[in-house]
């Protein structure tokens, strides 16, 4: 297990260091520069600027430095956000959007299993066609209207939460529960799937067979068996969740990074980008990673180094 | 001998998207104290459903329609799901037919044994998975201790079989019932499976309910055999009865297209012509009628009674009435019936 650990992280530093230089090269195809936008600049001025920075060099120079950079753990210093180092900058901002992605995906995935669950116990009964119902609504309503809707209720009418702020746990509750729709949704509708299969197959009627309660066959044996497929779709989805907020942050005023990475997008603020690109991969090949391990321990017949006998 | 559990006028419907299925229509049987009684026919002769109204371990869709399930005289189907639960797994437990997919993909084979004993039994975990252990090496698991902790991907399909045995006796039950638990295996671990049941029959005295249609090892096993076709039996009696004196046309076929020591390679497989009654709409008569090379008038329009033919053996044919014309069975059934005689039987009602 520890070595293949060790692989996995091996293979992470290479991973990231190809988005890096893919990233990198795409990023010098967009048109403009970092200061397109100033105009007040002489043309004189510009050149100067750009010096400073390093971009008047080749691309393929720029590109060494910064990998060069990177090694040392050194990401650049933001063009645009009163030239702060992008380190600084990530880590400043990240602690609010990954607190609410983290949220939203507990609830979401805790909801969705239970979800999922029951509505395959009650199979083709009203409680089926309601969870249905809640699973597609959480599917289909975006977000941010989800956001707008709960905010509207919940804090402008009923004042039971703040609308925008961004302070304690309080605050935090509603930009989860907007965000916790799609994992929910998802979710249940593949939980409700599998365990349909599940209850149905023979060692479920084996379990019922030995005299366990119909509550003991489904929480010892069919929830477990149902939650292997469910595992898989959660890595992707935990990324999209925590990367995806943008919108969410902005309607509650949440000084998290969506805002940044967008904005240092449109303004083609160099290092910004390629920090939060590469922080993003790195979050997703760690969450696969967890999401690999976590399925070895749910399923034994993919756990690892046991040298199964087929 | 003591009827440890009796069906009586068992009638079990399933609810479809076409109609309402009958798939049992009035079953009657019991089973004495330490035998083997063996239920056999074709796929989707309601064997399976049968043993599991016993347990009461129908698909949702199917209901117990009329009949009683008496368990010492008790009816079981007066007992609510909970009490049920008491049951199973304890004094009735089951084989299942597919070893490959009965366990429990993502528990170890240890708990997994030992669970029933501790649903139904006051003990430690330790005990139990002691036990369990001691119980895998009685059903032939080389090396218990050690794959104790070993998941059912790990063991080839036979000792899967011996496992899902383990799991069904670890109670010492009354009652085994055994749905096509060789069905699913090839016939070297087959043989071995019925000597490991017989076995155990033994060495725990069960009582076993042997559901198959492989006649084969119904000979291996059994001490009566019951045949069964379209929701309905059609004739049991003593495994010498029904191998050597069978009466109804349907176990003559089923007895025919059984090969035997004198078939040779180049001959037929013998088989019964037709399929099945649709039991969406069952027929008024003898469901067997139409497959049926002896069927008479009266065939289409009454279903026969049971007729006795000796003291434990009962057949439900027309041709058993004392006005039905005489009838020549297929020489391989005559054949047997001389068997029959020199097994000191008399055949007296043909």
């Amino acid at each position: 297990m520890a070595k293949y650990i060790l692989k996995r992280i091996l293979y992470l530093f290479l991973t990231l260091f190809i988005i890096a230089t893919i990233t990198f090269f795409m990023m010098k195809m967009l048109p403009g520069t970092p200061f397109s936008n100033e105009n007040r600049m002489s043309a004189e001025q510009l050149k100067i600027v750009k010096a400073q920075y390093g971009l008047d060099q080749s691309v393929f120079v720029q590109y060494v430095r910064y990998i060069g950079g990177l090694l040392q753990g050194n990401l650049g210093t933001s063009f645009q956000f009163n030239n702060e180092p992008v380190t600084a900058l990530i880590g400043q901002r990240i602690v609010p959007s990954m607190q609410i992605g983290a949220q939203a995906m507990v609830v979401g995935t805790i909801g969705g299993i239970l979800l999922g669950a029951i509505a395959a116990i009650r199979k083709n009964t009203w409680v089926d066609t309601l969870a249905t119902f809640i699973s597609i609504l959480g599917l289909s309503i975006p977000s941010f209207v989800l956001a707008v809707l709960l905010q509207f209720y919940l804090a402008y009418k009923w004042k039971i939460y703040p609308v925008a702020l961004w302070d304690n746990f309080q605050s935090s509750v509603l930009p989860t529960l907007a965000l916790s729709a799609l994992p929910l949704g998802t979710v249940a509708r593949f939980m409700r799937t599998e365990m349909v299969d599940v209850l149905s197959s023979d060692y479920i009627e084996l379990a019922k067979s030995k005299g366990n309660s119909n509550w003991k066959v489904v929480t010892k044996h069919a929830l477990r068996n149902s939650l292997i497929p469910v595992v898989t779709i959660i890595g992707p989805m935990a990324v999209s969740v925590m990367t995806g907020s943008m919108v969410v942050e902005n309607i509650f005023s949440i000084p998290g990074i969506g805002e940044q990475f967008v904005k240092s997008i449109t303004t083609n603020d160099y290092p910004t980008i390629m920090g939060l690109t590469i922080f993003y991969s790195f979050l997703l090949i760690i969450v696969y990673l967890i999401v690999d391990i976590l399925y070895g321990l749910i399923d034994p017949r993919i756990r690892l180094g046991n040298g199964g006998k087929e | 001998m003591d009827k440890i559990l009796e069906v009586k006028n068992l009638h079990v419907d399933f609810d479809t998207y076409n109609g309402v299925v009958h798939a049992i229509r009035g079953v009657d049987f019991h089973l004495n104290a330490g035998e083997t009684l063996a239920i056999v026919g074709e796929s989707g002769s309601g064997k399976s459903i049968t043993v599991r109204s016993i347990l009461q371990l129908l698909a949702k869709n199917g209901t117990i329609s009329q009949g009683e399930v008496l368990y010492h005289g008790d009816d079981l189907l007066q007992r609510s799901d909970k009490e049920m639960d008491k049951l199973r797994g304890n004094k009735i437990s089951m084989i299942f037919q597919d070893p490959m997919t009965s366990l429990d993909p993502t528990m170890t084979i240890g708990k997994q044994v030992a669970e029933p004993l501790l649903i139904h039994n006051n003990v430690s975990k330790k005990d139990a998975l002691k036990r369990a252990e001691e119980v895998l090496r009685l059903v032939g698991i080389p090396n218990p201790k050690a794959r104790m902790n070993d998941y059912p991907h790990q063991f080839s399909g036979g000792q899967r079989q011996r496992i899902v045995i383990a799991i069904a006796i670890v109670n010492y039950p009354e009652i085994l019932i055994a749905d096509e638990p060789t069905t699913a295996l090839d016939v070297t671990v087959q043989a071995q499976i019925i000597d490991l049941l017989k076995e155990l029959q033994q060495k725990i005295g069960t009582s076993i309910i042997f559901i198959t249609h492989d006649l084969g090892v119904v000979a291996g096993i059994a001490d009566r055999v019951a045949v069964m076709y379209a929701g309905r039996l059609v004739e049991y009696g003593s495994v010498n009865d029904v191998f050597y004196n069978p009466q109804h046309p349907y176990t003559w076929g089923l007895l025919d297209s059984m090969p035997t020591l004198d078939t040779s390679e180049s001959d037929r497989l013998n088989s019964i012509p037709g399929t099945p009654p649709n039991l969406l709409n069952p027929p008024k008569g003898d469901a067997f009628a139409p497959r049926n090379a002896y069927a008479m008038a009266i065939d289409e329009e009454e279903q026969p009674p049971f007729f006795k033919v000796s003291k434990h053996h009962y057949a439900a044919t027309w041709l058993l009435h004392p006005d039905a014309p005489k009838v020549t069975p297929p020489a391989s059934i005559l054949k047997r019936y001389e068997k029959f005689k020199t097994l000191g039987g008399n055949v007296e009602n043909v």
